[in-house]
């Protein structure tokens, strides 16, 4: 079996990292224990100059074609990665000051971030599976960091009791396809033994399919899955919040899109209406639930469940046509990348304003303009960018995906892009409610809020790369390009 | 980069780079923000002037043209030009947006915040500008969105009381009409020409052409116009429209209704009849009818208004509605009429709003009853502009709102012999509808006239102080105050730039 060392470096600074973090803490002294945060740091970021040296160096394949480092993989590693420090970023000053296990948080943290890492390069269902569940058991502890909080406890037992169950479906289904294809964990080989089923077989697949999709449902909050998802993003602590919201859903859209786009492709038509429907439904939940919120990260979480169901959409637009498919693939990815980015300066603003309001109320965030511009001014853009306005990123994001509909045609493509707009002028009233507080009211408390200079970099950073990729989206548009590589075709 | 290729992409852009500056500029330099706003404002203004001289009046293909790859993966270009129909609006457009930053000069409203007000301003000028020069379909519905944010902002921070509730009802209303059309954009992208392609010249030679099928373009013309018949505001749909100007501070209805509205009438006549001109003639009838309906039903709603600014705001739907019928008959008169009415409606409207915004000043109140008449008396220069522009606004013979109204009654009395030639009827009745809506305009300004500038003044406003038209204001109004006698006087400065454009319009629709 061969292994290329230089593709896996990035997993293997990661992990050395992680032990490193683990072993030092227990050398720390009480009030050094926060130094985990800048070692773990350095690992992420040595971890991601690695990605940047496989960069155009080809396909690489490992363990027998499980584990392979293409431009896809390469391209979310960069994404995980970043994500990663930023979330280290605005931990910092919080886990600090609020008296938490700071290097076991670290730890958690960052074995979550090497599962992420690891999804995209699995190309296996064991795989697949490890990676997801490195990604999601250190999220069960992270969620009840807030240990005194019985709000904290009770994300922590939903998010592991959900998580068990989804993993156990997911199992299933898996095993199942492991009988069905005669032996097959491989996606590549999935997907060539799935394209002729003996017809005894075929109702057996498609149940084996449905229950792996039931298990991504529950990791992206899908429709009817979501609940969860606001209780456990609520009592967590907020940059936990932010993984949980941003790196573990990207993870398993990661790992759904390699399953459906090329693993379970041959059964597309069994599987599109099921898509069609976790969409809508996804969409409508989250966007008018979101409505009655009052408080900012439950609004946070009901908008990233109506953002789950806008990528969801772009799986119900596979068809036989690959060169279509290929567009639904391409928005799908470039959606992801931005709904991550101003996802997670919304969540890294949020921070900034727990410091003076832990409760955490869209009303707190009145005045805001005042108190922290640079804060106010970000959250604004982070908002219109989610909610798919000009002048900002998410722009793009919405119109990929309705250009892909458009182009999949037939009645089905039109009709979701339908849905989804009418769904994204109804997200436009509750992403606004927060700018209205900030730039409407006055606060009571009108000094300055002191934000960490790290949350303001990372918002500012933030900001300024969602209105570049307005100005600029051809790099985002250009993710077609790499999409041949998940085995569309040519 | 030559000045042909690059001068409307500058003087497009300028703005938001002033808006940038002003953003960044101290807080507590005060005049400094503002005089950056009049000479930002006034210096894009300046290129604009400086496009219109240097414009080719003689021919009817785009100017000054710029096409560039903008996103190469998704076939989306920067192709900006100006032709004959682009520039009346877009010069409109830096003129109003200058003299609003004048106008600021003196009048910030509560709660000031100057540099956000100013910057907010400037953003509004690029995406109301770009919408005119945009010749790709991507780079229209960005400008076309981009006056959003910024609009939602001046009405939400600036206005008045009831602002939060105009400003998302406002937002939300236009998105939704817009997002429809951006549907219809992409329609057209995919059942285009191969390669498939946003431009709109090519969009446009291959509609006129009858490249589209008829069951596609009644689809596509129906979601296309939803999006820009909110926008004008065309009755049913112009509910948000007396909200978002009653509320909006002074500077954002002038805008709004100096040259927003006319980003809908101009999307009628620059992408949704040639690109789909089967599914035009099929619609026609029925936009005329909504706009005939527009001009009655405004001027009866007019009549009702007891708060004058609201008043000014449905006068606006029926201004509009003239408009729309010109375009509805599809001829040449018609768009000629309706692309001279949108330059007078924004010189007119827009000088109303600033007469109303004063009137607002001195009295602090908007409500007729309370204002209770005699301004003549107190403030004899403001009354008297009010009643000249009041006045003009009716349609009189001699100032600038009387030829876009009088022509598109002309032209509705024969629409398009072509394609609408079965219609003659109906259209004459629109227009019967047009003319009894003139009379009852001319009633409602003369009765506002009535309550607002004659009579006596009541005791209370007597020790108030009541300060008359000073010189920051007429340094704002005297360009509009003089465009709307020349207008009128001399309406070639208008139909003398469209009239290639409009006519080679035509030709391309065979007709």
């Amino acid at each position: 079996m061969d292994v290329d060392y230089h593709a896996l470096l990035p997993e293997l600074i990661l992990a050395g990292t992680i032990l490193l973090v683990l072993v030092v803490d227990v050398f720390l002294p009480e009030r050094s224990k926060w130094f985990a945060m800048p070692l773990g740091l350095a690992g992420v970021v040595a971890s991601l100059v690695a990605v940047t040296t496989l960069i155009g160096g080809g396909t690489r394949v490992s363990f027998g074609g499980t584990y392979v480092v293409d431009e896809y993989a390469l391209l979310f590693k960069g994404f995980f990665l970043v994500t990663a420090i930023v979330v280290l970023a605005v931990s910092l000053r919080y886990f600090r000051e609020g008296g938490f296990y700071q290097g076991e948080y670290y730890f958690l943290l960052l074995t979550s971030f090497l599962g992420c890492v690891m999804m995209p390069s699995s190309r296996d269902l064991l795989l697949l599976f490890i990676a997801l569940e490195l990604v999601s058991a250190p999220g069960f502890l992270m969620a009840a960091f807030r240990k005194g909080d019985v709000k904290s406890n009770e994300a922590g037992v939903k998010f592991f009791i959900i998580g068990v169950l989804s993993t156990a479906v997911m199992l299933f289904g898996m095993s199942l396809i492991y009988g069905v294809t005669g032996g097959e964990t491989q996606l590549a080989e999935i997907a060539s033994a799935l394209a002729d089923v003996p017809g005894d077989l075929q109702t057996l697949t498609y149940a084996a399919i449905l229950f792996v999709v039931v298990g991504f449902a529950f990791k992206v909050s899908a429709f009817p899955f979501q609940f969860w998802a606001p209780d456990t993003y609520e009592g967590s602590p907020v940059p936990v919040a932010a993984f949980l919201a941003v790196a573990s859903a990207v993870a398993g859209f990661a790992g759904l899109l390699q399953l459906m786009f090329v693993a379970f492709a041959a059964q597309h038509e069994f599987w599109v209406p099921i898509f069609a429907f976790l969409s809508v439904a996804t969409m409508s939940v989250g966007n008018f639930v979101a409505l009655r919120q009052t408080q900012i990260v439950r609004l946070l979480a009901y908008s990233g469940i109506a953002q789950s169901g806008y990528i969801l959409m772009t799986f119900a637009l596979v068809t036989d046509d690959a060169a279509s498919n290929r567009t639904a693939f391409a928005a799908a990815v470039a959606y992801i990348l931005i709904y991550g980015i101003m996802n997670l300066g919304a969540f890294a603003a949020t921070v900034a304003v727990s410091r003076r309001h832990p409760a955490l109320r869209i009303a707190d965030f009145a005045g805001l303009r005042e108190t922290a511009p640079v804060i106010a001014v970000g959250m604004a853009v982070f908002m219109i960018s989610l909610a798919g306005v000009p002048p900002t990123g998410g722009f793009w994001g919405k119109l990929l995906i309705f250009q892909a509909a458009i182009e999949r045609g037939g009645s089905l493509g039109p009709a979701l892009a339908v849905v989804m707009l009418v769904n994204s002028v109804v997200s436009v009233f509750y992403y606004l409610l927060v700018p209205r507080q900030m730039f409407l009211r006055e606060a009571a408390d009108r000094s300055r809020l002191r934000v960490p200079a790290l949350v303001t970099v990372v918002v500012a950073v933030a900001m300024v790369v969602i209105v570049a990729i307005f100005v600029l989206p051809n790099p985002v548009a250009r993710l077609a390009e790499i999409s041949s590589l998940v085995g569309l075709g040519p | 980069m030559t000045w042909e290729n690059s001068a409307i992409t500058i003087a497009t852009l300028l703005p938001v780079v002033g808006a940038i500056v002003i953003a960044l500029m101290p807080k507590s330099k005060e005049r400094a923000i503002r005089g950056m706003g009049i000479v930002v404002s006034g210096a894009a203004l300046a290129i604009a002037i400086a496009i219109a001289i240097g414009f080719d009046y003689g021919t009817d293909g785009l100017q000054f043209e710029l096409d560039l790859d903008w996103i190469g993966a998704i076939g989306v270009r920067y192709h900006v030009g100006i032709d004959g129909i682009s520039l009346p609006l877009y010069v409109l457009t830096f003129l109003l947006s200058f003299l609003c930053a004048i106008y600021t000069w003196r009048f910030v409203p509560d709660p000031g915040r100057t540099r956000g007000f100013l910057a907010l301003m400037l953003l509004l000028e690029t995406g109301m500008a770009g919408t005119f020069i945009a010749f790709d379909l991507i780079l229209f519905f960005v400008f076309w969105e981009l006056v959003l944010v910024p609009m939602y902002f001046l009405i939400a921070i600036w206005g008045s009381a009831n602002r939060e509730y105009a400003s998302i009802k406002f937002f939300l209303y236009t998105l939704f009409g817009s997002i429809f059309m951006l549907l219809g954009f992409l329609a057209m992208y995919f059942q285009g020409p191969d390669p498939h392609t946003f431009d709109m010249i090519v969009l446009r030679d291959f509609g006129v052409a009858g490249g589209f099928t008829q069951t596609f373009q009644l689809i596509v013309f129906g979601a296309v116009a939803l999006g820009f018949a909110v926008k004008v505001p065309m009755w049913p749909f112009h509910t948000w429209l007396p909200d978002a100007h009653t509320e909006a501070p002074t500077i954002g209805s002038v805008l709004l209704a100096g040259i927003m509205l006319k980003m809908g009438t101009y999307g009628f006549i620059r992408i949704a009849i040639p690109f789909l001109p089967y599914g035009a003639e099929q619609y026609a009838p029925w936009i005329g009818a909504l706009a005939a309906i527009a001009i009655v039903y405004a001027a009866l709603a007019c009549l009702a208004q007891k708060d004058l600014k609201r008043l000014i705001a449905f006068s606006s739907v029926g201004h509009m509605g003239f408009v729309m019928l010109g375009i509805a008959t599809l001829t040449e008169i018609g768009i000629q009429a309706a692309i001279f009415g949108m330059v007078a409606h924004g010189v007119i409207t827009g000088m109303l709003f600033f007469c109303v915004g004063s009137i607002y000043d001195r009295y602090h109140t908007r409500e007729i009853a309370k204002i209770g008449g005699g301004m003549l008396q107190t403030m004899p220069k403001l009354g008297g502009v009010f009643a000249f522009v009041a006045i003009a606004s009716l349609g009189l013979p001699g100032l600038a709102g009387f030829w876009g109204e009088v022509m598109a009654l002309l032209s509705s009395f024969s629409p398009n012999e072509v394609f609408l030639a079965d219609q003659v009827g109906l259209f004459r009745l629109f227009m019967v509808m047009g003319g009894i809506g003139t009379v009852l305009t001319a009633g409602y300004f003369l009765w506002m006239l009535q309550r607002v500038n004659m009579g006596t003044l009541p005791d209370q406003w007597r020790e108030a102080g009541l300060r008359d038209v000073i010189a920051v204001e007429w340094i704002s109004w005297l360009p509009l105050l003089a465009l709307i006698l020349v207008l009128g006087i001399y309406p070639r400065l208008v139909f003398g730039v469209t009239d290639e454009a409009v006519g080679g319009l035509m030709r391309l629709l065979g007709s």
